[in-house]
């Protein structure tokens, strides 16, 4: 137990106090980790921590990441992408391996050696890179999505290199090979060593160890089916007795048991859990859970991804660094210079234009963490020797290493010299700005049917189940979620919105959501709900302008209704109505401006004056005429001569 | 027979004298439809299919109004601008309205010489009524003289002056309907005085 906190004490600490500081130099948070990984690095190995270990348990980050990521891309969009992901994605892998082979070959490598060696660098770290990108918002940028394509394309290309691997392995070996090639999954962790897929360790499961090739095939189909429909037509329900018990950390529980749950049925039939992860999470990426999904798996991400960014910079053998610096330098020098000529000359192919072609020749250069996993495979299988394998695991940490600063490169120097070929792009690819509207209900939903209407499409944040249920037949976009919650509105794109309309229920609630809103996001546009006057007040304080009472205009109607059915002329009694409404919205101005919610009303001199002042106004008018607004009412249509007061 | 049809607008009945009396006595006219403008459209939301189903069902169309800077009442030259559109009161498909007869009824805070040369109006009433007459003409409408009512602030303090505008009012609407009231453009105007009151014989 205290092993344990001493432990979570060292690693919070060593990234609470690096990671700010290396935010504020602009250095991103990846090296930020990295860095606090190499400082604590000594002290780690002197309390005998096995690093490695808390590494494997760290990746499974990157299986929430590409959960999340999959969240974002809807099927459709997955689909538009696949040119890029096999053409992009697969040149990539084999050009880059195909070339590092070669190299390795010309430094004296046996082929066999130098195909694992090139197999193992042609992969690039979807941790740091999406990180990377997501922090510098880059993500939905043309280098951005190419970039994304090939990782994932790497994903996939880990699973038949695990098979092929073993096949390199020493001819005394070779007749193993076949076995090898798939039983890997079913192989015990021996510390260290262990390497199948990227969270195997400790027990395993596997379903799919002992059959032929074919039911393995049918196996890991019916899996990958397995997720798809449980996803489509298993989540919602679930989700919706979830949401019953009203208890967030049982959606929390409930979203980590999903994602948990895929990863360990991915990694049984011998899949990557990061693909199958992503695949759910495009599953989901339509569900009305989405954004909430998103919210709670976010912070165990990036907690995770921390950590796993950590041990890298703990990992490195400084001693080994310094024993043969030249040679790790310079091999990481060239891979990096190597990887980054074939990803140039893939974006060059594939007409990836102007500054996005740097960003994504740059942002994969490196080598990444399923390198570190085919690594201690290749050893295990005795494919590379150990001291091979050494200086690599050195290169890899390197390079990632390195990857921050390429992106600091890239965003001071290259950028810049796009920028303004790019912001001309910007404003015709100008997306249609995002609408939150916060609450569904009676107010929420009509103000919803309105801008869709007008061709909008606003993204609904509802925390009722049953307004989803009632709502999911007429195709809305809405999502399950406490609207007041800071995660939920950055997880539905609070940053990017044009216009939040709150239109959630209770004064509290609404309070809020205002100041959050108005303390972290004041740039954004905000519609607020009042429930009465006072609440006008407060809203009003707060810096809210556009202020609309829930029930003031269905009660002026009301009133003008009264008057026609009265046998008042109908434009009379629209004219009379306007007027009283313009009245007590003027007098509710006044008001608000001498309203001070730091001073108690009945002390408010100010307050109280004109308060008493426009009530003598209003009562000398209703006793004086009974006629109270029609006397201040416009003098239009009035013939000449004529005094309003006749 | 004709079907009569009296457009009424007036936003500012609350003030008008003539044009609320004038408005009764059209009222009573049997067998004629009256349209209070303003009391159908207070929101100036106006119904464009349902006015011109209204205007295909009738032959005459009286529009009565308070001439307000030499116009028509905001509201009615929206119905004008909405209703009578393209392909239906005029272009080469837009016949809807041929053959009919536009009227009007209008009333004038100003006194009858301030219209003509050397009054303060400096024309004749007729000049300020021609787009309604070109609007007539282009929806191949029949266009004839106005029934007007000039200084209708002296009716206000006149009630008796209203009383026999209105129902020379009424009579003119009447004869119209019974198709006995010669609807000529002359380029001229009526006046109350051109409907005496019938005597019990002539009924």
């Amino acid at each position: 137990m205290t092993d344990f906190l001493v432990l979570a004490f060292i690693f919070l600490l060593a990234g609470v106090i690096s990671v700010p500081i290396a935010t504020r130099l602009g250095l991103g948070s990846v090296l930020g980790y990295l860095i606090a990984g190499i400082l604590i690095g000594p002290l780690l190995s002197a309390l005998g921590v096995d690093v490695i270990s808390i590494q494997h348990f760290a990746e499974f980050g990157v299986v929430m990441m590409l959960f999340l990521v999959g969240l974002e891309l809807e099927p459709k969009m997955l689909w538009a992408m696949r040119s890029k992901l096999l053409g992009l994605g697969g040149l990539q892998v084999v050009a880059t391996a195909l070339l590092v082979a070669a190299g390795a070959m010309a430094l004296g490598q046996p082929w066999t050696i130098a195909l694992a060696i090139g197999m193992v660098l042609s992969l690039s770290s979807t941790a740091i890179v999406l990180q990377s990108l997501n922090e510098k918002g880059l993500m939905r940028s043309d280098g951005g999505q190419s970039s994304f394509s090939v990782l994932l394309f790497q994903d996939i290309a880990v699973i038949p290199m695990l098979a092929f691997i073993p096949l390199l392995a020493m001819p005394e070996l070779m007749d193993m090979g076949a076995d090898l090639a798939h039983g890997e999954a079913g192989r015990g962790g021996d510390g260290h060593g262990d390497g199948h897929s990227d969270d195997g360790h400790g027990m395993s499961i596997s379903l799919v160890d002992g059959l032929g090739g074919w039911q393995r095939a049918l196996v890991t189909f019916a899996a990958i089916g397995l997720v798809i429909v449980a996803g489509n037509y298993l989540t919602r329900p679930v989700f919706r007795f979830i949401a019953m018990a009203g208890l967030r950390e049982l959606f929390v529980a409930t979203a980590l048991l999903f994602v948990v749950g895929i990863a360990l049925l991915m990694t049984a039939v011998g899949l990557s859990p990061a693909l199958g992860t992503f695949l759910a999470g495009v599953v989901l990426a339509t569900s009305e859970y989405r954004h909430e999904l998103e919210s709670d798996i976010d912070p165990f991400r990036g907690l995770l991804l921390g950590l796993f960014f950590i041990t890298v910079g703990a990992a490195i053998d400084f001693e080994l660094l310094l024993g043969s610096v030249w040679t790790v330098l310079g091999l990481t020098v060239g891979l990096v210079a190597l990887k980054a000529l074939v990803l140039l000359a893939l974006a060059i192919i594939f007409k990836v234009q102007g500054a996005d072609r740097w960003l994504f020749a740059l942002a994969l250069a490196q080598a990444g963490e399923f390198g570190f996993v085919l690594l201690s495979f290749t050893t295990a299988n005795q494919v590379i020797p150990q001291s091979v394998a050494d200086i690599l695991l050195l290169v890899v940490a390197l390079s990632m290493l390195v990857t921050p600063l390429l992106f600091i490169l890239y965003e001071r120097v290259i950028a810049p010299k796009y920028a303004e070929a790019q912001q001309q792009e910007a404003d015709e690819i100008d997306e249609p700005g995002d609408i939150i509207i916060a609450g569904h209900g009676r107010l929420g939903g009509i103000v919803n049917r309105m801008l869709r209407a007008a061709g909008f499409t606003p993204t609904v944040l509802d925390f009722s189940a049953s307004q989803l249920d009632m709502l999911r037949p007429f195709g809305f976009k809405i999502f399950f979620g406490d609207a007041t919650r800071a995660d939920l509105l950055h997880a539905a794109g609070i940053e990017r919105a044009k216009l939040l309309i709150i239109a959630i229920d209770g004064k509290d609630d609404i309070n809020r959501l205002v100041h959050y809103m108005r303390q972290h996001h004041p740039e954004v546009p905000i519609i607020a709900r009042a429930v009465d006057r006072q609440h006008v007040y407060d809203l009003y304080a707060a810096g809210v302008r556009e202020i609309i009472r829930e029930t003031f205009d269905s009660a002026v109607r009301m009133g003008r209704t009264a008057y026609e059915t009265l046998g008042m002329h109908a434009f009379e009694a629209e004219l009379l109505a306007r007027k009283f409404a313009e009245d007590d919205r003027h007098i509710l101005r006044v008001m608000a401006e001498l309203y001070d919610p730091e001073i108690p009303v009945g002390e408010n001199k100010a307050y109280v004056e004109k308060s008493k002042e426009l009530m003598e106004e209003r009562e000398a008018q209703i006793f004086g005429k009974g006629d109270a607004f029609a006397v201040k009412k416009n003098t239009g249509w009035l013939p000449p001569g004529r005094k309003a007061e006749e | 027979m004709a079907n009569v049809m009296v457009i009424y607008a007036h936003p500012g009945q609350r003030f008008s004298h003539a044009g609320r009396v004038m408005a009764q006595a059209a009222r009573g006219v049997d067998g004629l439809t009256f349209v209070d403008l303003y009391d159908e459209y207070p929101r100036h939301d106006i119904d464009v299919a349902q006015e011109q189903e209204r205007l295909l069902a009738h032959d005459v169309i009286v529009f009565q109004f308070p001439l307000y800077w030499y116009s028509t009442p905001s509201l009615l030259k929206e119905w004008q601008d909405l209703v009578l559109q393209y392909g239906f009161a005029y272009g080469s498909e837009g016949k809807a309205l041929a053959g009919k007869t536009m009227a009007l009824a209008i009333t004038t805070g100003g006194p009858e010489d301030a219209y003509a040369p050397g009054g303060y109006n400096n024309h004749e009433l007729r000049a300020f009524l021609m787009p309604l007459q070109q609007t007539a003409a282009l929806c191949q409408m029949h266009f004839t003289d106005p029934f007007v009512l000039y200084g209708a602030l002296a009716a206000q303090k006149n009630p008796e002056l209203a009383k026999t505008h209105a129902a020379a009012y009424a009579r003119f609407l009447t004869a119209i309907r019974d198709d006995t009231a010669a609807l000529k453009d002359t380029g001229g105007v009526r006046k109350a005085e051109d409907y005496p009151a019938q005597t019990k014989a002539q009924a």
